[in-house]
């Protein structure tokens, strides 16, 4: 269970303090799938970083009763310098899998074939995300942050992140922000939009997605 | 995996070992590459540069100047002095060049700034010992007279690169311009660290004035190890230690207060 209580977070910039986000309340149980549908600038981002604790709220708490996976995004934390194979190593030895067992899976999974031994700076951007989806889906977590990164994929992939998900890893939490609508339709069985930081919760996809819809029109 | 979070001590330990050693291992990845002689040049560099300092006294005849063994002079003050210069340096850039890291939950902006200094040290270390050990082989230099006092400033001397590495690396997240300007000081540094001189070689009240520099206890105190009783050497091991403590202090409780400052503008 992850709850998010009050929380809202202030930047300081230029022109005085921004608030992102505004006392923003909401929980996940275990095996729950949330999309959070929101514009460019809505404070998306921000509200992942601060759930897998890269930032701190300025104020409000969060409680966290699982293991949350680290925000995957399109850089995916990745140095481009480095191999896949790399960087890989590098993520088993920080969450301590073992190295062979997680190769086996990201090369089924990814099929990045010989590019796996490559600098990932040659990786194309659907390489890239097929990378990171694989390697943050093979270290065990209860609960997936997923930062857009679904929509880069092709069908085959998109169809293979879905099965995995639904499938393989049907009692995991998930949480995926994206202003796409298609990704939250097939892979959330709850929508919320996040709009100028404030949150809305709805009692379906559908109504959410209706919502969102009628807000990217312009009037 | 699940209870990777929960942290009792002896886990956190565990986390916070296995970390850093993929920092490290990472960190000599990006920095020398597998290509040519790999990670070696982690010891070649600060070795082929203490070896021709070493040679360009020797050739420059300072030798006859005194009956001291000049190579020894120069390889027990110069590399101490680059190992915590560059040590230190190298906590600079820690965050910008890797913030994407900071994405993992187990990796904390101090494991970042240990990682790279605690490289910089490992290399310089064992280049020293290495050189040591060769010259010794080949009777260029005798036998140290006691090499635990040797080990001990040289450690001491590691402890204050912590240190003054954190401080280097959140004043120069904070300010900009000190990071540019920690280039030129860090020169200033150098002569007056007492690699070059002898404290007993100078009158006695300038000598109070030099032993308020704490490096300068580091060095004299390693070739008071190296050269014993034959040379007269001046230094305060408290007044190292009470220096290093400080200074660890100091940079710790920067780094907390300024984490978030550093998280948001990096």
């Amino acid at each position: 269970m992850i709850i998010i209580n009050n929380v809202s977070k202030e930047y300081r910039t230029r022109k005085g303090y921004k608030t992102v986000l505004k006392n923003i309340s909401f929980s996940l149980k275990k095996g729950e799938k949330i999309g959070i549908l929101g514009r460019n600038g809505a404070g998306k981002s921000t509200l992942i970083k601060i759930i897998s604790e890269i930032e701190k709220p300025t104020t409000g708490t969060i409680i966290r009763n699982m293991s949350i996976s680290w925000p995957l995004a399109f850089s995916g934390g990745f140095q481009g310098s480095l191999t896949g194979m790399d960087n890989l190593k590098f993520i088993c030895r920080i969450y301590g899998s073992s190295i062979e067992k997680i190769q086996k899976y990201v090369e089924d999974f990814a099929e990045l074939g010989d590019y796996l031994y490559e600098p990932v700076k040659k990786y194309s951007s659907g390489m890239k995300a097929r990378l990171a989806f694989a390697l943050s889906l093979s270290i065990e977590f209860d609960c997936y942050l997923i930062d857009e990164v679904i929509a880069v994929g092709d069908s085959r992939f998109t169809e293979k992140c879905r099965r995995e998900l639904f499938e393989n890893k049907k009692d995991k939490a998930l949480i995926l922000v994206s202003h796409n609508m298609n990704a939250i339709k097939s892979y959330c069985d709850k929508a919320m939009v996040l709009e100028d930081g404030n949150l809305y919760q709805f009692d379906s996809i559908e109504k959410a997605l209706l919502y969102h819809n009628n807000q990217q029109k312009i009037i | 995996m699940t209870d990777i979070f929960k942290t009792s001590f002896m886990r956190s330990l565990k986390i916070q070992i296995m970390v850093l050693k993929a920092l490290i291992l990472r960190e000599i990845i990006t920095r020398y590459g597998r290509n040519n002689i790999g990670f070696l040049w982690l010891f070649f560099e600060p070795m082929s540069f203490t070896l021709f300092i070493s040679l360009m006294w020797f050739f420059f005849k300072i030798n006859s100047l005194s009956n001291l063994n000049i190579i020894a002079f120069v390889l027990t003050g110069y590399p101490m002095v680059m190992m915590w210069r560059n040590a230190s340096s190298r906590a600079k850039g820690a965050v910008s060049a890797n913030l994407a890291l900071l994405y993992h939950r187990n990796i904390r902006i101090l494991d970042l700034v240990y990682a790279r200094v605690f490289l910089e040290m490992i290399g310089a270390s064992a280049a020293q010992v290495f050189v040591i050990l060769i010259f010794v082989f080949f009777g260029i230099i005798a036998i140290p007279y006691d090499s635990f006092n040797m080990i001990c400033a040289w450690g001491l001397m590691c402890w204050f690169s912590i240190g003054l590495g954190l401080i280097i690396f959140v004043l120069s997240a904070k300010y900009e311009i000190f990071g540019k300007m920690w280039v030129t000081l860090s020169f200033v540094f150098m002569p007056i660290s007492g690699a070059f001189f002898w404290v007993d070689t100078f009158p006695q009240n300038i000598q109070k004035l030099l032993l308020f520099i704490p490096p300068i206890h580091g060095t004299e105190m390693f070739r008071h190890g190296y050269f014993g009783p034959s040379v007269v050497t001046h230094y305060d091991v408290n007044y190292l230690v009470l220096c290093n403590v400080i200074l660890l202090f100091i940079g710790l409780t920067m780094v907390k207060n300024n984490e978030s400052y550093i998280l948001e503008n990096n």
